[in-house]
């Protein structure tokens, strides 16, 4: 395949994780037209708010895909713990009946 | 269930692999050095074109070529976001880079010595970079198939203007259609290298069909690049450079002749006819846009306390 490597990884040639790690990264949120939300696009590097939207518009918005950008500090997104999902989640798998499929309605009432 | 074995189940049920879930070590190395590959390739890859950029025959092309040029430096940005959600930074990639630690796709290493080659570039190294990342978009790392759905809708736009290039030269004159087949000659052998060694000598291929990275073998995707664009260069009216080259009527392929592994390691190797210059070009743009970046960092030190406006 095209960019996998040949052979064995060459000496030193693994990433360590404690290199120069440069600018802050940017969570780039795009509304691609107005009535829609915003929705997660990727990231960006810039050393500034002002500097993220204008890389963030070059790098994501190159065809029209947005009327508006989010560019948020990516240290500043709090996640949930994919390890707990199962716990974290749990409240909501037992209760059906705050689906609307739960409830028999007869055929006559028409639709509800 | 535990972390290793939520990971074995995401893989059985054919779902995606994200940033924070466990993965074994061997996963997050491999696709760091694959996504950072690949990503080094986006930008290595603006050189042979960028070549081009001041020479293209008329505005229309230059404006097409710039456009493109563009987007290999906006996909290489995406691949460095995806490898940086592994735990990597961006500027430790483009250190190994720099180095010469890590490699790119050896196809740049190729000169791009006529307009011509802009146009098979187009068609033959974009068409065989959308066939295997069409292939990457049902990879099972969320990030990097997401990097592969947003990279494959632009590519398109690449190979068909390539594509368009060398249509406009076999209608031309018979200097440029032989400017044409010059392209194609020079291109065709090292498009079909780029998707690796056979099966049999290919020694990742195992793990990463295993871990749903890759989903099909270098050999698949070649046979399926290789029937898709005879056709192309028999209604261009060029030559394929491979006198071997025939329909097989059993398989419903065609049947290529035998690839010059030789060249294909000696410019893995580093003895390509560019690789020494692709590297110094891009240490130099590196380091010649150190004051920009300084600047930039100053610049935002000293606006830090401004409000930031509210979207």
């Amino acid at each position: 395949m095209v960019y996998e490597g040949h052979g064995a990884p060459e000496e030193g040639s693994e990433p360590t994780g404690t290199g120069r790690t440069g600018w802050p990264l940017w969570e780039v949120f795009i509304r691609q037209r107005r009535g829609l939300s915003h929705t997660h696009a990727g990231s960006i590097h810039a050393p500034d708010a002002e500097t993220a939207l204008q890389n963030a518009r070059d790098v994501y918005t190159r065809r029209s895909e947005g009327v508006s950008l989010w560019v948020v500090p990516s240290v500043a997104i709090v996640a949930s713990d994919p390890d707990a999902a199962e716990e974290f989640f749990d409240p909501a798998a037992d209760k059906a009946y705050r689906h609307p499929t739960f409830y028999t309605i007869p055929e006559e009432v028409g639709h509800m | 269930m535990t972390g290793p074995e939520r990971f074995q189940s995401i893989l059985d049920e054919d779902g995606k692999i994200e940033p924070k879930d466990w993965m074994p070590d061997g996963y997050r190395k491999t696709l760091i050095r694959q996504i950072a590959q690949h990503a080094h390739s986006e930008v290595i890859g603006m050189q042979p074109e960028g070549n081009w950029i001041a020479r293209a025959p008329s505005l229309h092309r230059k404006a097409i070529l710039m456009a493109k040029v563009q987007d290999e430096a906006g996909h290489g940005l995406y691949l460095y976001s995806a490898a940086e959600t592994l735990g990597v930074s961006r500027d430790e990639l483009v250190d190994l880079l720099h180095r010469g630690k890590h490699k790119y796709s050896s196809i740049f290493n190729y000169p791009t010595l006529s307009w011509a080659d802009i146009g098979a570039i187009g068609w033959l190294v974009d068409g065989a970079a959308i066939t295997n990342q069409v292939m990457l978009t049902r990879c099972s790392y969320g990030p990097y198939s997401r990097a592969m759905v947003r990279i494959c809708k632009e590519e398109s736009f690449h190979q068909r203007q390539g594509y368009e290039i060398l249509l406009t030269l076999v209608n031309g004159t018979a200097e440029q259609k032989a400017m044409a087949q010059d392209a194609l000659d020079r291109w065709w052998w090292p498009a079909l290298m780029m998707f690796g060694p056979h099966d049999a000598d290919s020694t990742h291929s195992e793990q990463s069909t295993a871990w749903n990275i890759k989903r099909m073998s270098n050999d698949a995707l070649r046979q399926q690049f290789v029937d898709m664009t005879v056709p192309q260069a028999q209604y261009l009216g060029l030559e394929i450079p491979d006198p071997d080259l025939s329909w097989n009527a059993d398989t419903s392929h065609w049947d290529s002749g035998p690839i010059d592994w030789d060249e294909f390691w000696r410019v893995v190797k580093g003895d390509g006819p560019m690789n020494r210059e692709r590297l110094e070009h891009k240490r130099k743009a590196w380091d010649d846009g150190a004051w920009v970046r300084e600047a930039a960092e100053a610049y935002a030190a000293k606006h830090a306390d401004q409000p930031r406006r509210v979207a």
